[in-house]
């Protein structure tokens, strides 16, 4: 599982966990995330993230 | 003829050049200069406040709105069409310029009192537009862009906003823990100190917590802030070593002009708007009803689209050509250009606005971001009459 980090505000999205209060169930890889999704922190845009660190 | 010429949309950018203004406002203390050694008259010392504070309010009302956007077919290419980028990089040599021959003159000119006054007021201005210019380059993830925005911050001592206004406002805009957010019922002079102390302390500990998780010490070189104000001693420190000690108190209070020119925009972009907490206690989206916007064609231009402040906050990454307008946002009643004298004057500034919030909330204040001081009377005084 990967951790991906959003350039603009540090977010993290983690695939073990995902984001069930977006309807991102834990497990889901970051390519299986939807485009249009957005940083729940500060909006920026799925391609503005780069993957942060590997467990 | 290739398919790629045939297919090309029709539409083009009518401000494709306008946006030159941005770089020409940059000198306005040297055109000032130039139009005093020609007329003699004193008034060009003002250059800069006589622009903002006249000239660009003025046309606001003459030339009015511009509500148009690219159509979506066009936006990739305008997104990528590098001439946008160099227009905003040419800002910064003639930031510096200004910057450099202001100082100078300061200090060699043997200037009036009201002479210097005005080209500190001046030079200050223009390097807080150029806070602007950082806005937009701070935005941007490449990495030459992120270091032309610490560049154009140095000037006005301002480089903590390269880390604050990303990862601290865009994350709390429109909540109670955002310095950078001004709440109903607070003068623009109560939301300058703390949002100034405020954002400082958040540059700082986001900086701290960042470097602490990489098993980093937050003195290092690694630290934004330090990056940035560095920049800031290094020059200060060589024009204090050419000029002289005099040169110091020029550019410091002409910083903190600068500074306050920012953050005067800072209070009117979200107003009393605030985000709702969800049931698990963090805060919704930021929505486009969370800013303030405005759409006259004078302070867009020269502002880079600042004022189409929702679709920023919505896409912040978005670069300043392709920020679009959208019906039914919350709207001042003029561009930001004129606000911010509105602001300056708060009995002014709450005729003009508490109607607005109180409108926009249909008169229940328990949605808005208000002064804690007086969260329970302005709460009581606008509650719709009981069903």
């Amino acid at each position: 599982m990967k951790k991906w980090q959003c350039l603009v505000c540090d977010f993290v999205y983690d695939e073990a966990k995902g984001l069930p209060e977006e309807g991102i169930a834990p497990g889901t890889r970051w390519e299986d995330v939807p485009e249009s999704w957005t940083c729940p922190d500060c909006g920026a845009a799925k391609s503005d993230f780069v993957m942060a660190e590997v467990d | 003829m290739s398919t790629a010429t045939l297919n090309a949309p029709a539409w083009t950018d009518s401000k494709r050049h306008l946006w030159l203004l941005g770089i020409v406002v940059m000198g306005l203390p040297m055109y000032g200069y130039l139009l005093f050694l020609w007329t003699g008259l004193g008034i060009f010392w003002w250059m800069t406040p006589v622009v903002v504070y006249g000239l660009i309010p003025l046309f606001d009302r003459l030339i009015g709105e511009d509500n148009a956007n690219p159509p979506d077919s066009a936006m990739a290419q305008l997104a990528a069409d590098p001439y946008y980028r160099y227009v905003v990089f040419a800002a910064i040599p003639l930031q510096y310029a200004t910057f450099i021959w202001g100082t100078h003159m300061a200090v060699t000119g043997g200037l009036a009192w009201w002479a210097w006054l005005g080209l500190l007021v001046s030079v200050g201005m223009t390097s807080g537009l150029a806070i602007n210019v950082g806005h937009e380059l701070g935005h941007q993830t490449a990495v030459l862009e992120r270091w032309l925005a610490k560049i154009a911050l140095a000037p006005v001592m301002y480089g903590h906003f390269y880390t604050e206004h990303n990862r601290g406002h865009h994350v709390r805009v429109a909540t109670t823990e955002d310095p950078a957010s001004s709440r109903f019922g607070e003068t623009f002079y109560e939301f300058l100190p703390r949002c100034v102390y405020g954002s400082i302390r958040s540059a700082w500990e986001i900086e701290q917590k960042r470097l602490e998780k990489q098993g980093k010490r937050v003195w290092s070189l690694d630290n934004d802030n330090l990056q940035a104000w560095g920049i800031t001693v290094l020059l200060f420190g060589a024009m204090t070593a050419w000029l002289g000690v005099w040169a110091l108190p020029f550019m410091i209070l002409q910083g903190a002009i600068g500074g306050s020119l920012l953050e005067v925009v800072n209070y009117l972009e979200h107003y009393g708007l605030l985000r709702q907490k969800k049931a698990d206690g963090s805060y919704e989206r930021c929505q486009p009803h969370h800013s303030w916007n405005s759409n006259h064609l004078a302070t867009n231009v020269f502002l880079y689209h600042l004022q189409r402040h929702s679709d920023h906050h919505a896409y912040p990454t978005r670069s300043f050509q392709t920020l679009r307008n959208f019906d039914g946002l919350p709207r001042l009643p003029s561009g930001y250009a004129g606000m911010i004298l509105a602001a300056y004057l708060p009995p002014l500034w709450f005729r003009l606005m508490d109607p607005k919030v109180v409108a926009h909330f249909h008169g229940d204040m328990r949605q808005a971001n208000i002064k804690p001081s007086i969260r329970a009377r302005v709460i009581a005084k606008y509650a719709p009459a009981a069903a």
